[in-house]
């Protein structure tokens, strides 16, 4: 009898390491090959990558099925589908299959507890998925949460997950500043800004309610001008946004700021939110060269005041207006080992440094130890936009959306052109 | 022949130089077009180049492009209300676009109006008639009688 169970438990363990070298010799082998020239982009030494799909329309976030398959977001829908189902049918690593469903454009995507969840500009929708990552029934998605405030200007909504089954959306204020008149040279911000009752914040929803309203949610943190990238840090167990800082400087308030100093001011702000935060605009912004938080002029600043009032300061800070649309943390093995758990930013790339040249338009990396950052941020991936970009209309490629593949190659989502990259790294 | 020749050799300084009394004179009237133009490009650096680009490209999504636009060649009443007024959530050429155009109206006196429109107009691949300050003031006497 005991020799019996010795000798299946043997059994057991030989079958299971069998399987797992299996596995594992598999995703070596079933990396494919990357683009000759790497799909135009520069990487680190031992990272390759190719484009996967192209001309797929404004491909905001993506993600990627247990599959390997590719859902995409389009900004704006593309011959009726907002949504697109890329498939990879001979398995070279193009994926040359694309179907297409929800007649919606938006930002957010997502993959949560057997269903695809997306958003518009205004609504949050789920899919269920069968037990390939499919959706049956594209037609006739459940609506999670519905009228959020979309006035034009930083309207994308964004969606994240934690482990304890909440959906978390990103509600961009629909202003620069705050203004009593948006974008209007020298025109001061309104007492307390009313646009923070209902934007330029995170709302945290249950992600199995139908139908959810403002009122059904928890407005979970607030100053934050407009959110696009955004993730949960598993390590942390904590949201992690990517902040757009605030616009013009220099054109709004010429008298505090040069256009140098306006080409980099205020930081992109990286933090980590709690229910409760506060980031504190539109009354205050980080000033990365000073590292403080420095009074807006919109509310009596200067360049130099700081704020009475503390609010939450950032865990990582960039130079201003680079655009940050895509926020993840990777988890995967395929990286070394400095990048298990860091956090890589997609840079949209910004429009206004003028008459400084554009910057941005790259894929950055921040090292990342125990859910805090622990090392200075690197560009990871650049070449985006092409030699020269004078302006983000002439950029080729714009990355947005970022999304982490199960054999952990990195997916990044261009809308410029539709542009779906897979990075990868072999030894 | 040779006397031919050399004969117009001898004129031919005398040709440019009616050319160029030609050209001085046709100056005159222009003049006045090319300093609007010239204060017209330093307006734009200021208050326009940010949303709308160096190349007046604009910003996908955000900022509608200037170059070869109808929208800036139409006829003067609505451009210079746009520059008055601002313009939010109107779709131009099939696209919406997110920024406000802010209005302008209190910030720029009438004459920096007319130059920069004048330079927008005429810059890009545009190519439309001048805007006076006199053009301004109409139309801001439309728009006040308007709201009213």
């Amino acid at each position: 009898m005991k020799k019996n169970f010795l000798f299946s438990f043997l059994v057991v363990a030989i079958v299971l390491v069998g399987l797992f070298s299996f596995t594992n010799s598999k995703h070596v082998q079933t990396l494919p090959k990357a683009n000759a020239d790497n799909a135009g982009l520069t990487l680190p030494a031992g990272f390759s990558a190719m484009n996967v799909a192209d001309n797929t329309g404004e491909a905001r976030h993506l993600v990627v099925t247990k599959e390997g398959n590719v859902y995409v977001k389009l900004g704006s829908a593309k011959n009726g589908n907002g949504i697109l189902y890329l498939q990879d049918e001979n398995h070279d690593g193009k994926m040359e299959k694309k179907t297409g469903f929800g007649d919606y454009g938006g930002t957010g995507i997502g993959i949560h507890n057997g269903y695809l969840y997306a958003s518009s500009n205004t609504d949050v929708y789920r899919y269920k998925l069968n037990d390939k990552d499919e959706v049956e029934n594209p037609s006739q998605p459940e609506t999670i949460v519905t009228g959020l405030l979309d006035r034009g200007e930083h309207n994308s909504k964004s969606i994240t997950f934690d482990n304890d089954g909440n959906l978390y959306v990103n509600v961009g204020a629909y202003s620069n500043s705050c203004q009593a008149q948006d974008r209007v040279p020298g025109s001061m911000g309104i007492p307390g800004c009313p646009i923070l009752d209902s934007a330029g914040g995170i709302w945290q929803f249950k992600a199995d309610k139908l139908n959810q309203h403002y009122g059904d949610g928890v407005h979970y943190a607030t100053g934050l001008r407009n959110v696009v990238g955004l993730d949960w840090n598993n390590q942390d167990n904590a949201l992690f946004v990517m902040q757009h800082g605030r616009d013009q400087l220099h054109d709004l308030f010429p008298k505090y700021y040069t256009t140098k100093q306006s080409a980099v001011l205020p930081a992109e702000c990286m933090y980590e939110i709690h229910k409760g935060d506060n980031a504190g605009w539109p009354y205050i912004y980080y000033d990365q060269i000073q590292h403080k938080q420095i009074l807006m002029p919109e509310y009596g600043g200067d360049g130099k005041k700081t704020a009475d009032k503390k609010y939450l300061d950032p865990v990582e800070a960039f130079p201003g207006h680079l655009a940050p649309d895509g926020l993840l943390f990777y988890t995967g093995n395929q990286f070394p080992e400095k990048y298990k758990n860091g956090a890589f930013i997609a840079f949209h790339g910004s429009w206004n440094r003028s008459p400084e040249p554009q910057a941005g338009y790259f894929v950055a990396f921040v090292p990342f130890k125990n859910g805090k950052p622990s090392g200075k941020w690197e560009i990871f991936a650049n070449g985006f936009a092409g030699e020269k970009t004078l302006s983000p209309g002439s950029a080729k490629r714009r990355p947005c959306g970022l999304a982490q593949g199960p054999d952990g190659s990195l997916y990044v989502s261009d809308d410029s052109n539709g542009t779906i990259y897979r990075i990868m790294y072999k030894k | 022949m040779n006397k031919i020749v050399v004969l117009a050799f001898l004129m031919l300084p005398c040709f440019l130089f009616l050319k160029n009394q030609n050209a001085e004179s046709k100056k005159k009237p222009v003049a006045s077009t090319q300093q609007s133009l010239k204060n017209g490009e330093a307006i734009f650096k200021k208050y326009c180049i940010s949303c709308h680009q160096a190349d007046g490209g604009g910003v996908p999504h955000m900022a509608p492009s200037l170059i070869k636009s109808k929208y800036v060649t139409a006829e003067k009443d609505s451009v210079i209300k746009i520059l008055l007024n601002g313009l939010q959530g109107r779709e131009i050429n099939g696209q919406t676009y997110n920024n406000p155009m802010p209005p302008l109206g209190a910030v720029l006196k009438d004459k920096e109006i007319a130059d920069v429109l004048t330079y927008v107009r005429n810059s890009f691949g545009n190519k439309a008639p001048a805007i006076t300050e006199s053009d301004v003031k109409k139309a801001r006497g439309n728009a006040n009688t308007a709201s009213k």
